[in-house]
């Protein structure tokens, strides 16, 4: 390997053999067997150490504590959860929460990010401004700043239920949290989710033909319309069909608070509402990178040959920009729900704040606990970046061809 | 034979357009960039309204109808004043040593205020990149400072009353974890992407499961790490200050997130910089001393700066583990009854807001123009 002598040009043919000790391949071992040693002897003693502390402390071990009754509430659950059920539940819980946070953030930060993205591009000298100064003032504020602002300051400031803001349509906001009309489904509302299935697979089936079609005899196919009539249309025509078993239940005042309806609870709103924020001014930055990175002479070229704007974005620049945006955009996902774990400071049920929070406090088990925490964020995390870089070699292959 | 003429081709010439104009009046460019077409002038007044119903308000409350001397929150409610009322700025005049400061004993403040006066004497030259002595500047700054900042605000030496951890709190809190993160997470993240880039397999695995493991998580889970797991781990009779295990937990978190952008910069070097390194009988640690590390970190500076801003910001996580930075204090601040007022919380959170943005903000913008001067520098 990389042996430096520099006799060997000019003397004999064979190099004088090295010494064991300069032998570079023997001293790689020697120096990564030195540190595993030492990271095993430190290993050892943490974990004595672990032993003797838990002992100390009175402290069990082990997972056993899963299986116990939690004996706390919690405030807004996706399943159904009572005191009465096991620490195990609770985590269910909270990783549930966790996900519901995650996956509406999620959506609605692509939406603003995309907005706000395209708005900072705009010729339009003032909406350009604009964008810039929503993405300089969000991105330079901690979130923890922003999830308390919205939350103390803005959600806190709300009135109690009975002086309750009444929005239209039977929306109200109060210091409970902003209460919806629930849809509830009624006889015969299983025949529109079936039509809306229909719609979905026959759209597909569709853009497949279609594609294949254009690719045989160049000639077009209005995929739009015939999508929308399908995914839209068809199920509205069914709800009317059956008679709109579909009824709005709208919330009612009753004493000190509202029955019926939808209630988000304001640690759900605050916290949505920051990291749609937050995430969004950062996907809007790599929005504007994206579609900066596509070189001018694309947007020239596709002119050039005729294409209509829309065509424009939509065959040439989109694609070219979704490469570079794509792998960052994914980024700001795992970030926005790693990120979802500082609901703990307003005290929303997510994972973090049940879990590494109240179950920790009360069977003090730090060991476990925060190994399952820190276990589950890592797997949502390693498992993104495997299905981003699946996504990204498919992308990127597109390239090479 | 037959030719396909696909759907999205023109048949006919399009129109020609008008020659651009060769010089614009001002007036012609403003309207070229607001009212030049009707959906133009559609998003320019819906651009100014929207300045307006956020812009107006904020003015009046943080200047117009705001309260400038008061005493207690009497002075700064609508009732007692018989108008509407903004900003309650004798609120942060009162709480202003708690957010700057915490409980730090107040006959020895000036002893922050001697570690902030150091720190920025020798920052301001190092930031200056027409200066010479960088390499004196550097080793006092990332050397030397810490050290001394550590016995100035410690005490216990030369005379200085020890002031323990616990009383510290406020900008003070979040200043000394950012720059301990700062200073630490550096070498760390050069040695972890060191090992990454190794060719010694165990030495290799090891940094690639460190990085990844403490990217992968929450910084809110390495804190609480650092808070409740860790010491299970160390002798019963360690007893470790609570700051110092929140710094072990930023410190990891944030030397993996630097050992990601210092690879990039090993990356971006030419296979040949190291090919004449190795020809030129370099050992291992000198070649990258000497050849590979110092043109990597100068073209990574931009994605440090980066992370430094982000670690900044994410010192506010520390008030979950009950350590009281500058949000902590407003926070506590604002659980004071004597200042209880409709506007206090505005007002707090504009205070704190405004400091954490500057120094954002001035990170951000030192890192476009250091990327701008790089850039400039690759041109030539």
């Amino acid at each position: 390997m990389n042996t430096y002598v520099a006799g060997d040009m000019r003397g004999a043919a064979t190099p004088p053999p090295v010494p064991l000790r300069n032998d570079p391949a023997f001293r790689a071992l020697l120096y990564q067997l030195a540190l595993l040693a030492a990271l095993l002897y430190f290993g050892y003693q943490f974990a004595l150490n672990a032993q003797a502390n838990l002992r100390a402390q009175g402290i069990g071990s082990g997972f056993g504590f899963l299986v116990n009754s939690a004996g706390f509430g919690v405030n807004q659950s996706l399943i159904p959860y009572n005191e009465s059920d096991s620490y195990g539940r609770v985590f269910l819980v909270g990783l549930l929460n966790t996900l519901l946070v995650a996956g509406i953030g999620i959506a609605l930060a692509t939406l603003v990010g995309f907005l706000v993205g395209i708005a900072r591009l705009s010729p339009n000298w003032l909406l350009a401004r604009l964008a810039g100064a929503y993405v300089e003032i969000i991105r330079n504020l901690p979130l923890l700043f922003q999830i308390l602002f919205w939350y103390l300051a803005v959600l806190g400031a709300l009135p109690s239920p009975r002086q309750s803001i009444s929005l239209r349509g039977g929306i109200f906001l109060n210091n409970r949290g902003l209460i919806l009309p629930m849809p509830v489904p009624g006889n015969g509302a299983g025949y529109v989710v079936i039509a809306l299935a229909i719609g979905v697979l026959a759209t597909i089936a569709l853009a497949s033909f279609a594609r294949r079609r254009q690719a045989r005899t160049g000639r077009q196919f209005p995929l739009l319309g015939c999508a929308f009539l399908l995914v839209i249309g068809l199920p509205l025509a069914t709800l009317l069909a059956t008679g709109i078993p579909i009824r709005l239940q709208s919330p009612e005042l009753r004493g000190f608070n509202f029955v019926g309806g939808l209630r988000l609870i304001p640690e759900f709103v605050a916290l949505v509402l920051a990291l749609t924020l937050y995430t969004g001014a950062f996907i809007a930055e790599i929005v504007r990178a994206g579609i900066l990175a596509v070189p001018r002479g694309q947007t020239e070229a596709a002119l050039a040959l005729g294409l209509r704007r829309g065509l424009m974005l939509r065959l040439v620049v989109v694609p070219q920009a979704l490469r570079v945006i794509v792998p960052p955009l994914t980024n700001q996902y795992l970030n926005l729900t790693k990120n979802s774990s500082l609901a703990i400071a307003i005290g929303y049920p997510d994972l973090f704040a049940v879990f590494a929070g109240t179950t920790l406090n009360q069977t003090g088990q730090a060991i476990e606990i925060i190994g399952i925490t820190m276990a589950v964020y890592l797997a949502i995390s390693l498992v993104t970046s495997a299905v981003m870089n699946w996504y990204n070699a498919r992308i990127g292959a597109a390239e090479r061809r | 034979m037959t030719t396909i003429q696909p759907g999205y081709v023109r048949r006919s010439l399009a129109e020609p357009e008008p020659p651009p104009a060769a010089r614009q009046t001002s007036a012609a460019r403003v309207r070229a960039r607001l009212f030049d077409r009707p959906r133009n002038v559609a998003l320019t007044a819906i651009s100014a309204v929207i300045i307006a119903l956020v812009a107006w308000p904020a003015i009046r409350f943080l200047f117009v109808d705001a309260v400038w001397n008061g005493t207690s929150r009497l002075d700064c409610l609508s009732q007692t004043l018989g108008r509407d009322v903004g900003a309650c700025w004798p609120f942060i005049k009162a709480k202003f040593p708690q957010l700057m400061y915490g409980f730090y004993p107040e006959s020895q403040r000036w002893r922050v205020d001697l570690t902030y006066a150091t720190g920025i004497m020798l920052l301001a030259p190092l930031l200056i990149p027409r200066l010479p002595g960088k390499r004196v500047n550097a080793l006092l700054f990332f050397g030397a400072f810490p050290l001394a900042g550590y016995f100035l605000l410690v005490g216990g030496v030369l005379g200085l009353p020890h002031v323990e951890t616990r009383e510290w709190g406020g900008l003070l809190i979040t200043l000394v974890i950012s720059f301990t993160g700062i200073i630490c997470s550096l070498p760390l993240g050069i040695v972890l992407a060191l090992g990454r880039r190794s060719t010694l397999p165990i030495i290799r695995t090891l940094s690639v499961a460190f990085i990844e493991i403490w990217r992968g998580v929450p910084l809110i889970t390495v804190l609480f790490f650092a808070t409740y797991m860790l010491p299970f781990f160390l002798p019963g009779s360690w007893k470790i200050d609570g700051l110092l295990r929140v710094l072990v937990g930023v410190v990891l978190f944030a030397g993996a997130y630097m050992a990601e952008v210092v690879r990039g910069g090993l990356q971006a070097i030419p296979r040949g910089q190291l090919e004449a390194a190795i020809a030129l009988g370099l050992g291992y640690w000198r070649m990258m001393g000497l050849v590979i590390l110092p043109q990597a970190l100068r073209l990574v500076i931009p994605g440090i700066v980066n992370s430094f801003i982000s670690l900044f910001k994410d010192t506010s996580l520390v008030l979950i583990v009950a350590i009281f930075d500058l949000l902590g204090q407003l926070r506590a601040a604002f659980a004071d009854p004597t200042w209880a007022t409709p506007s206090t919380l505005f007002t707090g959170f504009v205070f704190a807001g405004v400091i954490y943005f500057s120094f954002s903000f001035g990170m951000s913008r030192y890192a476009l123009s250091m990327e701008r001067r790089l850039g400039g520098g690759e041109l030539r």
